[in-house]
């Protein structure tokens, strides 16, 4: 191996080092990024993965497991959207498509945004538990980087979960394991595979423990901060730095809620959030609710990392994957969300919803119309619809929403006698 | 012709012909997209009825979808809710991209109807174990219409369907042919009309009518000259404008070929002889060109457009698309770059609800065939 490489693997091992007892977010996902880019040297592959997809089988196999949507939330976050956007417009690509799917599939071809491009994939992995989207976006990368493509298919449960559905995706994990033994040229370990388990379940009832201290008033931590937090348990599921991390972070919460700091200075409203968070604008957002003295106290969106964890078999990791990988938050019946979300309201005890219409996930967002109506006749409680996106700040008026914010929060002070 | 005016009637006006034969007694079962086995509801003595956005102003729908959901689903759940599909017995939805999917939970919690079926194929359509999978859906869906009809779907009577359908995609089929070999015997309006009312009218009749049509046309081959416009293929979802085809044939172009869901993905492939006889109508939903919410390939909807450009003597292709379509915009860049490396021009259409203004249609369309 040329000196130089080795030099370079030196450094990031003693960054690594470095950083494993401090453990802050930044450093953990620059030292995560920094392990992708340089997989080729390592010998290490990569494989990108859909939020939903079962990573678990990905650490086992010691592959590098990469997420363009979280690529895409750092290009929102970082305001680099709009340009990567129109880029892919300029490719063809609708405006009305997804636009996560928009920037990466744009950044793959100029290696642009926040950091650099995501590393070069030996293989995809699409799980459509999410959207349907994602099978159309992965196929666009499939056929731009010609590597192998595996598609798990998680059929949509409407109404409850069927025995077939269960055969289909039990199947489809052998197959999963399959093509995995196959793009690396070994076995997986199954054992080990068990342990991953095992640490991934626990990384999710520490990520549940803490999203739960903002059931607490006042809340120790708001929405916004579980939008930051939420990066490990969607990358690095099933590794030890995960059980650290949320370890370390619940502690925190839990001395917070002991000595009753608020993660805003003065919680009198709590909100729900429901949809995933306008990258661009969580700031702004944030201080805007804060000036009402309203705390987004939970949303319905981190909280999906944690949320099929009844369906879980800590014994038998592998094969009650299927079950929870198929009956997530988005996969389910409009329905049912509206009993997840009424659930929601009641355990975090919140004043009101506030609903982002996100162009850019129809998966998430039909339907919203629908639960706002059964959380307002079965809680009494306002919902504010906010029509906007995720990444794209074309679609974001900042005088129509704020206008609209403060409607919103003189009916809720109005509601409770302020 | 005369006898398409029976199928422009049912295009007119689809809910007095569905109100007509709930009159007469017959059970209707109304349903979304060509991935419905209608062979099934057929068995079950009940009548399937397509389900398409009926085109009134959207007000009751706007209350559950928002403006950026495309036109099909917000106008199918604007007819359920204004009453007018108040014939149906039932309603099937069949998985296929994320809006139709969250119609079916909205409908099923805002439409009063007798029942409400999911039949939620695989997404992928190329392993053994989503064949299996859709073979299993398929069986559940048939005791499940049973059940709700309170009917038994015999073998004898699920064969018989299967012939049926078989008989009538194959002179649908033929219809195309014959309107590629000799484009000026029927106007494309005419037999987009006789395809789209296919899927509405009743089966029985249908399969009586089609073979006198196709019988006039090859009457007519037989002394037609050949046309003079440019052999244009359309592609994309569900085209409910049977006006382009007039356009298009007023500048110069004539459609001799397409990739619809309205139009050949509802005809191509029959259904193959297999003793499971589920197994074989399973069969044919994973040979049969894919809608782009299904997966058979990375390049499987690329390679089959240009097939059909080739065999159809085709020009250029215009792809029309429903605005909000997620699944045929991400492929349109692909699918245009194959056509262009094989030097094939290709225009793109999208629409909303309402064509743009036919001055304006007229001269793009004239615009795109000058360069064919």
């Amino acid at each position: 191996m040329p000196e130089i490489v080795l030099f370079f693997l030196a450094k990031i091992k003693k960054l690594a080092l470095h950083f494993k007892k401090k453990k802050k977010m930044k450093e953990i996902m620059m030292i995560y990024y920094m392990e992708a880019k340089s997989a080729r040297i390592s010998g290490r592959k990569v494989a990108w993965i859909t939020s939903g997809g079962p990573v678990e089988p990905l650490i086992a196999m010691d592959i590098i497991p990469v997420y363009p949507e979280n690529h895409g939330a750092m290009i929102g976050a970082s305001k680099m959207g709009t340009d990567l956007c129109e880029k892919s417009e300029s490719m063809g690509y609708s405006s009305d498509l997804c636009s996560y799917a928009r920037s990466d599939i744009a950044c793959a071809t100029v290696n642009g945004g926040p950091i650099g491009g995501l590393p070069r994939p030996d293989m995809l992995v699409c799980c459509n538990n999410i959207c349907g989207t994602v099978l159309k976006w992965y196929e666009v990368q499939a056929r731009y980087f010609n590597v192998p493509l595996f598609i798990l298919d998680t059929p949509f449960c409407h109404t409850g979960y069927a025995e077939e559905v269960q055969r289909y995706v039990r199947r489809q994990l052998d197959e999963y394991v399959l093509f995995l033994e196959k793009a690396c040229g070994r076995k997986m370990d199954m054992d080990h595979l068990k342990a991953v388990g095992k640490l991934s379940l626990e990384g999710q009832r520490l990520w549940q423990a803490v999203l739960a201290t903002t059931t607490n008033s006042p809340a120790p931590m708001t929405a916004f901060d579980a939008f930051y937090h939420l990066a490990l348990i969607v990358t690095l599921r099933g590794t030890p730095l995960v059980i650290d991390y949320y370890t370390q972070l619940l502690e925190k919460m839990k001395d917070r809620v002991a000595r009753v700091i608020g993660a805003i200075p003065n919680e009198k409203y709590r909100l729900l959030w429901d949809n995933i968070p306008i990258w661009p604008r969580t700031r702004w957002l944030s201080e805007r609710l804060a000036s009402h003295n309203a705390c987004l106290v939970a949303d319905t969106y981190t909280s999906a990392w944690c949320g099929t964890m009844k369906y879980i078999n800590e014994n038998n990791f592998f094969d009650s994957m299927a079950e929870a990988y198929t009956r997530i938050y988005l996969n389910i019946g409009v329905d049912e969300m509206a009993r997840i979300v009424l659930e929601m309201v009641d355990r975090y005890k919140v004043d009101g919803i506030v609903m982002h219409s996100n162009r850019s996930c129809k998966p998430y967002s039909l339907g919203q119309y629908d639960i706002q109506k059964i959380v307002e006749k079965q809680r009494g409680i306002p919902c504010l619809m906010i029509e906007a996106d995720m990444v794209d700040e074309r679609s974001f008026s900042e005088s129509q929403v704020s206008t609209r914010i403060d409607a919103f929060m003189e009916i809720i002070k109005q509601r409770k006698g302020d | 012709m005369k006898q398409t005016d029976e199928f422009y009637e049912i295009l007119k006006d689809p809910v007095s012909y569905g109100r007509k034969m709930k009159k007469q007694g017959r059970k209707i079962v109304g349903y979304f997209c060509s991935y419905t086995p209608e062979e099934i509801i057929y068995a079950a003595g009940a009548h399937p009825f397509r389900i398409f956005a009926g085109g009134e102003n959207i007000h009751f729908a706007d209350a559950h979808f928002q403006s950026y959901c495309c036109s099909l689903v917000r106008g199918a759940l604007e007819g359920a809710l204004a009453g007018n599909l108040d014939f149906l017995d039932g309603a099937v939805f069949p998985h296929t991209c994320d809006s139709i999917q969250r119609l079916s939970d909205i409908w099923r919690m805002n439409v009063k109807g007798p029942f409400h079926v999911d039949v939620v194929l695989p997404v992928k359509l190329d392993t053994e174990s989503a064949r299996a999978y859709m073979i299993d859906v398929l069986k559940k869906f048939r005791n499940d219409l049973a059940s709700h009809l309170r009917v038994e779907i015999t073998d004898d009577r699920l064969k018989n369907a299967i012939g049926t359908f078989n008989t009538i995609r194959g002179s649908l089929k033929r219809l195309y042919e014959l309107k590629a070999e000799n484009p000026g015997i029927i106007s494309g309006s005419d037999l987009y009309a006789i395809v789209k009312a296919s899927m509405m009218m009743d089966r029985d009749h249908i399969l009586e009518i089609l073979p006198a049509v196709i019988e006039e046309l090859e009457k007519k081959k037989e002394n037609a000259t050949s046309s003079a416009g440019k052999r244009i293929v359309l592609a994309g979802g569900i085209c409910n404008h049977p006006d382009i085809y007039r356009i298009i044939e007023d500048a110069g172009g004539v459609v001799v070929w397409d990739d619809f869901c309205t139009g050949s993905r509802y005809f191509e492939e029959s259904i193959k002889d297999n003793a499971d006889l589920i197994a074989a109508i399973a069969g044919r939903y994973i040979e049969r060109p894919v809608c782009p919410a299904k997966h058979a390939g990375i390049f499987t909807r690329g390679e089959n457009l240009l097939r059909i450009v080739k065999e159809k003597d085709a020009r250029g292709v215009v792809f029309f698309f429903l605005k909000f379509c997620d699944p045929h915009a991400f492929d349109y860049p692909y699918m245009k770059e194959f056509l262009d490396r094989e030097g094939i021009p290709s225009m793109m259409l999208e629409v909303e609800d309402q064509l743009p203004s036919e001055g304006q249609l007229r001269t793009r369309f004239e615009t795109f065939v000058e360069m064919l």
